[in-house]
């Protein structure tokens, strides 16, 4: 268990943590989140006694780590994977981590095991990669089988088998009733991973709740209501209904409606009051990710600006044509993108009605429903795909099932 | 709390480990026996023409550690090296995790490499001494004779002092590159340029190195050097209130600053 208390760390005028406290639980994986330079590091080394907080304090078991009784058999931590000295192989330098806390060489070559090292023990870690340094960091971190671990950023550089491997090790420990505590800035990689969450911003405290609350809490969930293409005063119906009933209406660019503050069924019934027919109403939930920028939008303190390239741009030779985005490409792919193409027009929902509240229509072909489900999830709260990358629109289109194009075109003659 | 003969044993092992503690050692060593056992040898043979005042002040004791001068050199990169890694690699942060207590790691330290820089320092002494002496020929003294067995166990005294003197201003600086930067020239070009100078001398006699090597003459104002106010032993005395400072500016450091 790791408690805060009222931590506060300043570097001459600037503050880089303040008044922070929580606690770290055993027991369940606990995810540090934050913005470059909101304070984690710092954080993480003052629960390890390197800095000294300013004023407040932390412990670890009731003990500020300085006075606590043989540390490196209680706390294993990862904080730099390439705080190793170069010159000397990854065994040596294990091997000098165990002796000081009495630990046989035989757990030496018992971690370098666990983490796949085995066969580079031997070899200098200056010639590590980045992946080989963050895995002998967590073997010095596991060395003296510890019942509280901190890891700051575990699974940077790891490649895909590494990053499962350290997913699930992390649960492995948290399952046998240690306390993990891990920073990262991989939402997905945390949404994955930990169970209760502590997001700092600028140094403070913004949330300290499990995952899921975490998410419901600082995300919008919305409903996406669609009413039938070829009646717009429908519409405009269903919109003023809605808005009178308290419900928050933002219009999406192909047409379709998100609906915020009204449950589904509520909206359903508002709908059939109007005597408006929908094709689609669908529940969404924003991810972690989503969650996490809503909360610290506010906090971020290195925000990139746009890059213009100041008279650097090459000029293209004469002749060439800059991939122009073509007036029509934006609005088609931003409806196949999206959302799932209205069932009124797609070709495999055969234009009924009932299929209306499912999003997904259900099609016996792979590609289709391949291309549908996955619409809801990267169809964030910001309608960035089409402007946002005109080069890749041309192939989007393309991209649905082989129906669709012709399925698109017919779309545009309506309009 | 790790046991001190744990942190004993894992510097041990983290002294051993990295290569440039054998070739900063062995080049101290090889620099002094070689460039003295030079030196021993030119003497000798052009012994008749150096100015009276040399002639008759000769010290062969001093003559066969002349290599001294270039080869603590080496102790210097040696003890900069051995607590400066640690800050420019980010070690320290993985070792002041596991020990926390910040005197036990950093006189542990000290203690491993100090007894290792002593015992390189002897056997360079003794070596530069009997291979000096084999190459002075007629004007050579032998162990046995008055003050020279001091001067020669002075001599790795020495080099152990100026290893540990640099190992506390690292531990100071908390840099290898400004440590190195700033311990070099000093001993190099300063400490023995100012030595030179009328007014500046009076002064520098007073510095690590100059008080500390007055242990190696065994001929009072030994080739026409300058006359110090105090002796050997009070010399030397001076060099280990250096490195004592240093080592405990260096144990301050550590102990209040963030690492």
């Amino acid at each position: 268990m790791i408690e805060a208390v009222g931590l506060t760390k300043r570097y001459g005028a600037k503050t880089a943590v303040y008044n922070l406290s929580f606690q770290v639980r055993p027991g369940t994986v606990t995810g540090f989140l934050g913005p470059n330079g909101s304070g984690k590091s710092t954080t993480m080394r003052m629960i390890l006694g390197l800095d000294q907080p300013t004023s407040g304090h932390v412990t670890i078991g009731g003990h500020p780590y300085r006075k606590l009784p043989n540390a490196p058999r209680q706390v294993g931590a990862l904080l730099d994977a390439k705080a190793v000295h170069g010159g000397r192989s990854a065994r040596s330098h294990l091997l000098s981590l165990a002796q000081l806390a009495g630990i046989p060489a035989r757990r030496v070559d018992e971690v370098l095991g666990v983490v796949g090292l085995q066969s580079v023990a031997k070899r200098r870690s200056k010639g590590f990669s980045l992946g080989m340094g963050q895995r002998l960091g967590i073997a010095a971190a596991l060395l003296g089988d510890p019942q509280v671990l901190l890891f700051d950023e575990p699974v940077n550089g790891l490649d895909p088998e590494g990053i499962l491997w350290v997913r699930n090790l992390m649960k492995a420990l948290a399952a046998e009733g240690r306390t993990v505590f891990v920073s990262s800035h991989l939402m997905s990689e945390m949404a994955l991973t930990a169970d209760h969450l502590i997001v700092i911003g600028r140094g403070q405290l913004m949330a300290d709740m499990s995952v899921k609350q975490f998410i419901s809490a600082n995300s919008a969930d919305f409903a996406r209501v669609r009413t039938p293409d070829t009646e717009p005063t429908q519409r405009e119906k269903l919109v003023t209904v809605l808005a009178e009933a308290g419900g928050q209406v933002l219009s999406e660019p192909d047409g379709a409606l998100r609906i915020t503050g009204l449950p589904l069924p509520r909206i359903s019934d508002l709908a059939h009051g109007a005597d408006v027919r929908l094709w689609e109403l669908s529940p969404h939930q924003a991810s972690l990710e989503e969650a996490y920028m809503r909360l610290t939008q506010g906090a971020v303190d290195y925000r990139s600006t746009d890059d213009r390239k100041a008279g650097l741009m090459q000029q293209q030779p004469p002749g060439y044509l800059p991939p122009q985005p073509q007036p029509v490409v934006p609005e088609v792919p931003q409806q196949g993108w999206y959302a799932p193409p209205p069932p009124g027009q797609n070709p495999y929902a055969g234009g009924q009605g009932p299929y209306a509240g499912a999003p997904a229509p259900q099609p016996p072909a792979g590609p289709p429903s391949a291309t549908a489900p996955g619409a809801p999830v990267s169809g964030g709260p910001a309608p960035v795909p089409g402007p946002a990358v005109p080069a890749d629109a041309p192939p989007v289109p393309q991209a649905p099932p082989a129906a669709a194009p012709a399925d698109l075109s017919k779309n545009e003659d309506p309009r | 709390m790790a046991s001190a003969t744990a942190v004993l044993r894992s510097e041990w092992t983290k002294i051993r480990t990295v290569s440039s503690t054998v070739w900063t050692l062995a080049s101290a060593l090889l620099v002094t026996v070689g460039v003295s056992a030079g030196l021993c040898a030119l003497s000798n043979a052009t012994f008749d023409d150096l100015p009276e005042p040399e002639r008759l002040t000769f010290d062969p004791v001093l003559i066969s550690f002349a290599g001294l001068t270039l080869g603590q050199l080496a102790m210097v990169v040696f003890g900069v090296l051995v607590v400066g890694t640690e800050y420019s690699s980010g070690m320290i942060r993985s070792s002041l995790a596991a020990v926390p207590r910040r005197a036990s790691f950093l006189f542990s330290k000290i203690a491993v490499a100090g007894a290792l820089a002593f015992v390189v320092g002897l056997a360079t002494s003794f070596l530069s001494f009997f291979l000096g002496q084999a190459l002075l020929g007629e004007h050579s003294t032998s162990i046995g004779e008055e003050n020279v067995l001091r001067a020669v166990v002075g001599g790795g005294l020495y080099m152990g002092l100026i290893a540990l003197f640099s190992m506390g201003v690292t531990a100071m600086l908390r840099s290898t590159v400004l440590s190195l930067g700033i311990l070099v020239p000093f001993f190099f070009l300063v400490s023995q340029i100012l030595a030179a100078v009328p007014k500046a001398k009076e002064v520098a006699r007073y510095f690590p190195d100059q008080a500390g090597s007055k242990i190696l003459q065994t001929v009072p104002n030994a080739m026409n050097s300058d006359p110090a106010p105090y002796g050997p032993w009070a010399g030397l005395g001076i060099m280990v209130l250096w490195v004592a400072a240093a080592l405990l500016g260096g144990y301050l450091v550590l102990n209040k600053r963030d690492a």
